[in-house]
């Protein structure tokens, strides 16, 4: 589905809203096209890409967030990542960091091995996150309620989660140039 | 046998300063002294410990994982996508479930086959003895700062002291 097609935004679309919003925060992105659309719509030091070990971008940025609590860590998820690794999302309830915010784009499926359905059509992960501890959750369906939420999120504790309902475009990104040696060096450079 | 205080503090010494895992009843006496020092933050999974060190590393932190060997397979795909390829270590404190034969039917396969699987997936590895422990640190930092992957230090029963003496 083309984005002008349907009534949601595209992932590229919420991604360039919040990565406006956003300045020098660590930002950990899971593997697959949001890393890649990520990169191509802002490359930023700050931005810790992941190529693999899907599941756990929020345990890494977990990690991030307990070592480092005066700094604000987002997650940038999907639901397919969400779903293999639920059970982080216990972990962030229980050790409640408030320095955590947890969007997960929810398009359905698994977009880059060719749009496979997941089953977050049937499960809200932003219940599942409510129900484990999480201090503020959100599901949002259109840029304008997007930006609004993330705004407020920003300004609160968390542990936060955005679920932003999106549809299944993906931009013509390619694959993240730089190196992942690199990309941890200058990850760690850069939340020094 | 090793004290775990003095565990802990060998870890702590070395620079060790996150500290996550699941837990296993060899490594019991270990996590406990690590909760009394208020060092130890628990995981539901270990692919999620090894996460949440590689985060931890890489916002300043020389991480430890612990664990049985079972969940080497639970992280093994975190351990070689991530840690292994953007070179972020962690120190794994390894528990040796099934060695020798001896132990519940589910620990025998991995049990057996542990010091192979670790040099298949070139984790460097070295099991705590007692008589080494000074040596089996120092080579546990050094390898972990040369060579920036995980490195694993195997914990055997009655190596360190456990919960019920």
């Amino acid at each position: 589905m083309r984005p002008e097609e349907g009534t949601l935004i595209s992932r590229a679309q919420a991604l360039a809203a919040l990565l406006e919003l956003l300045t020098d925060q660590p930002v950990i992105i899971c593997n697959g096209f949001p890393s890649r659309e990520a990169h191509k719509i802002a490359d930023r030091p700050t931005h810790f890409y992941m190529i693999g070990s899907m599941g756990n971008a929020p345990a890494i940025a977990l990690g991030v967030a307990l070592a480092k609590p005066n700094k604000q860590v987002i997650t940038f998820d999907g639901d397919g990542n969400v779903l293999m690794g639920m059970g982080t999302l216990a972990t962030v309830g229980a050790l409640k960091p408030k320095n955590f915010i947890h969007v997960v784009f929810d398009n359905e499926v698994y977009g880059t091995t060719g749009n496979q359905p997941t089953i977050s059509n049937v499960v809200p992960l932003e219940k599942v996150a409510k129900a484990a501890g999480y201090v503020n959750v959100e599901r949002v369906l259109d840029r304008e309620d997007l930006v609004y939420e993330f705004k407020d999120m920003l300004k609160k504790d968390g542990p936060s989660m955005l679920l932003i309902k999106v549809n299944e475009f993906a931009e013509d990104a390619g694959r993240v140039l730089h190196e992942p040696p690199d990309i941890t060096k200058r990850f760690m450079k850069a939340i020094e | 046998m090793i004290e775990s205080d003095a565990f802990v503090q060998a870890l702590q010494d070395m620079g060790g300063d996150f500290f996550t895992g699941v837990p296993d009843s060899i490594l019991g006496g270990i996590i406990a002294e690590l909760m009394v020092r208020r060092l130890y933050t628990p995981a539901v999974r270990e692919d999620e410990a090894v996460g949440m060190a590689a985060g931890a590393y890489m916002a300043g932190k020389i991480p430890a994982v612990l664990m049985q060997n079972s969940g080497l397979g639970t992280s093994l795909n975190t351990l070689i996508s991530l840690n292994m390829i953007y070179r972020q270590p962690c120190i794994l404190i390894v528990s040796w479930r099934g060695q020798g034969g001896k132990d519940a039917p589910e620990h025998l396969v991995m049990g057996e086959v542990m010091p192979q699987f670790l040099d298949t997936m070139k984790i460097p590895h070295r099991t705590l003895t007692e008589k080494t422990a000074v040596e089996d640190f120092k080579w546990v930092a050094e390898t972990f700062m040369k060579q920036r992957i995980p490195v694993a230090l195997v914990i055997t029963k009655g190596v360190v002291k456990g919960l019920h003496p």
